[in-house]
């Protein structure tokens, strides 16, 4: 077999490994972090400090009866599961873990993102819709208006980032910033990027979709069992693939701060381990941050949300990228 | 390796063109739909013509189809019997025209010979964005900025149609 | 050019897989009892009023027509941001009038409220921008 085809095979199987338990994980996290900040003990009975209790959660789910209500839409109600738990899984094709260590890197990986990040609006359309209860289908439509709206101010935020790395490949992108991160160069970019990543995952503060007090479960309220499993894990895969998103893109991926000055040449194995090291700790980083602000802010109203969205933050960016354009097109 | 994954896409594409026309459910319908532009994104791929691929992937999957399943939504038709039209000269018309594309699809077909057409390393190059910018922003600069006026135009033509329909909010 | 999505092709692949995998595992796992009062639509305990697919709000379409419109205009802006260094300083500022344009629009859905969701209660503020 070509070697390069086995290699990138062998990131496959590696990546998956990795993806599935760090949703896992981050539930756990998330529920550790969120006792902290409550100042409550959490999960601390299965295992040493709880620490199979998402394995046990998985577990359990796994075991529950699947329910499918009696007005729903058999088909679209089996589908709409799965529609954003591939969606996050095939996020990762673009992203680079190390300068040697990715699955592909494509002409139009930005791009690549933006298109995949578009489909994942039907799955919580479709489920809203397919369940016929009222409660879903408004969860579903918030939802699906909520990720559109925020996806301009992003795809826009994104275009002020190629302006610095003049590619659509994400390894290029990355490799731009191995000495100024593009936080430090579009520090208004960075904040529409963050604030729309926080939207497309649909976490707190704009978690509008599934908000308690008046749609119960948003869109997956009829949903039981994995299917409901499914929806769960593929949020905490959006807030780790998120977190990975703004590393890469603002946070200067793998790269050590201001690596380009100092990191001496190193042998492809010694760098790609350390380019792993870094890049894993600095999506950590950001994973705590989306657990952080989840139990800081309160939750927006859904007209604050819309007015955020449209009035504010697509603005904004517009306006960035036209003037950091001409900034950098003069400098 | 192409030829096979060209008739996977093309197979893919057309069954659910037919599930499409064939499925009694709108919103099926719909997502039959998507998954044809998607199995088109790739044979657009295959012609190595990434930034298109990707694009038909984003606009027409990610937006179009989204705001064609709102409308289906909106307007909720949800079985076939809302879109039973009462003429039967409808369907007599409409037939005439399915044989006519039909006729010209097969034409079409039987014209073509031979495999896949050779794709030269110059072609691969003509797919990507860079050569794709190059030519939209120089030689095509001015369909680009009306393009900018015929989309402020679409803009404009989509608050009219449905704002009167709001709660009037705009007579304050 | 094509290897490169070769990988891109496999990992779409096992995703499906994956996400039938689950669905299909929790159905042959779990046990099967239905009942009535189970397979109803949730509605806070009380038994379900009328279809849940109504007609809803104009304003949903409005949001998904404009995102058309803008996701164009962002989709233009790519070729160029990549190679906007090699353009001289007339495709430069013609592309900054193709913003304004653009931008225009924008600011004319503003001023139209289409994105001010406020109850009537709250709509008697002028829309703020």
């Amino acid at each position: 077999m070509d070697p390069t085809l086995f290699s990138t095979l062998v990131m496959l199987a590696v990546v998956l490994l990795f993806l599935m338990p760090s949703a896992a994980v981050t539930v756990y996290a998330e529920r550790r972090v969120s006792a902290f900040i409550q100042n409550r003990y959490g999960p601390n009975r299965v295992g040493p400090m709880g620490l199979f209790q998402p394995f046990a959660d998985v577990i359990k789910l796994f075991l529950k009866e699947d329910i499918i209500p009696t007005g729903a839409n058999r088909f679209l109600y089996t589908l709409a599961p799965m529609i954003p738990v591939t969606t996050a899984v095939i996020t990762v094709g673009v992203i680079p873990f190390s300068e040697h260590v990715y699955i592909a890197d494509l002409n139009i990986g930005v791009l690549y993102l933006l298109a995949v990040a578009s489909l994942s609006v039907y799955g919580v359309t479709l489920a809203g819709w397919a369940s016929n209860s009222k409660y879903s289908l408004l969860g579903g439509l918030r939802a699906a208006a909520q990720m559109i709206s925020y996806e301009l101010p992003m795809g826009v935020a994104l275009a002020s980032v190629i302006l610095f790395a003049g590619s659509l490949s994400v390894l290029d992108i990355v490799n731009s910033q191995d000495i100024w991160w593009n936080i430090f160069r579009n520090p208004i970019g960075f904040v529409i990027f963050t604030v729309a990543v926080f939207a497309e995952a649909n976490r707190t503060p704009f978690d509008l979709v599934e908000a308690e007090q008046e749609l119960v479960g948003g869109f997956h309220t009829e949903y039981s069992s994995m299917k409901f499993g499914t929806f769960f894990l593929a949020e905490y895969m959006h807030v780790v693939i998120g977190s990975m998103l703004i590393t890469t893109f603002f946070f200067g991926g793998y790269h050590l701060p201001f690596a380009g000055y100092w990191l001496p040449e190193m042998s492809v194995l010694a760098k790609s381990i350390l380019d792993i090291f870094v890049f894993i700790a600095k999506t950590v980083f950001w994973v705590f941050v989306f657990i952080w602000v989840r139990w800081t802010i309160p939750r927006f109203k859904y007209n604050q949300l819309m007015r955020l969205g449209w009035t504010r933050m697509l603005p904004i960016a517009i306006l960035n990228f036209a003037v950091l354009a001409v900034i950098l097109y003069y400098l | 390796m192409e030829i096979y994954l060209f008739i996977l896409f093309a197979t893919l594409a057309v069954a659910a063109a037919v599930g499409m026309i064939t499925s009694k459910d709108t919103v099926n319908s719909a997502l039959f739909l998507v998954v044809n532009l998607i199995s088109v994104a790739g044979i657009f791929l295959l012609l190595r013509a990434q930034f298109l691929a990707v694009i038909q992937i984003l606009v027409y999957g990610g937006a179009i189809m989204v705001l064609f399943l709102f409308v289906i939504m909106l307007l909720n038709l949800s079985s076939e019997e809302n879109m039973i039209s009462r003429f039967s000269v409808k369907y007599a018309i409409a037939f005439l025209l399915g044989v006519v594309v039909l006729s010209q699809l097969l034409y079409a077909i039987a014209s073509v010979t031979g495999t896949l057409p050779y794709v030269s390393p110059e072609m691969e190059r003509v797919g990507t964005v860079e050569a794709l910018g190059d030519a939209l922003f120089s030689t095509y600069m001015l369909p680009v900025l009306v393009t900018a006026i015929l989309l402020t135009a679409a803009v404009v033509g989509a608050i009219l149609l449905a704002q009167r329909k709001f709660s009037g909010k705009e007579n304050k | 050019m094509l290897e490169q999505y070769l990988p891109v092709l496999i990992l779409v692949e096992l995703a499906i897989i994956l996400a039938i995998a689950f669905i299909l595992l929790s159905r042959l796992l779990g046990p099967n009892r239905p009942a009535s009062n189970k397979l109803g639509a949730y509605e806070s305990g009380m038994d379900p009023i009328g279809q849940a697919r109504d007609r809803y709000s104009v304003s949903f379409y409005i949001i998904a027509m404009e995102f058309i419109v803008f996701d164009l205009e962002v989709i233009f802006i790519y070729p160029w941001a990549v190679r906007y260094q090699e353009f001289g300083e007339g495709t430069l500022w013609a592309m900054m009038l193709f913003i304004f344009i653009l931008f225009l629009g924008l600011i004319y859905t503003l001023k139209k409220g289409s994105f001010d969701w406020d109850t009537e209660h709250t709509a008697t503020r002028k829309p703020r921008l």
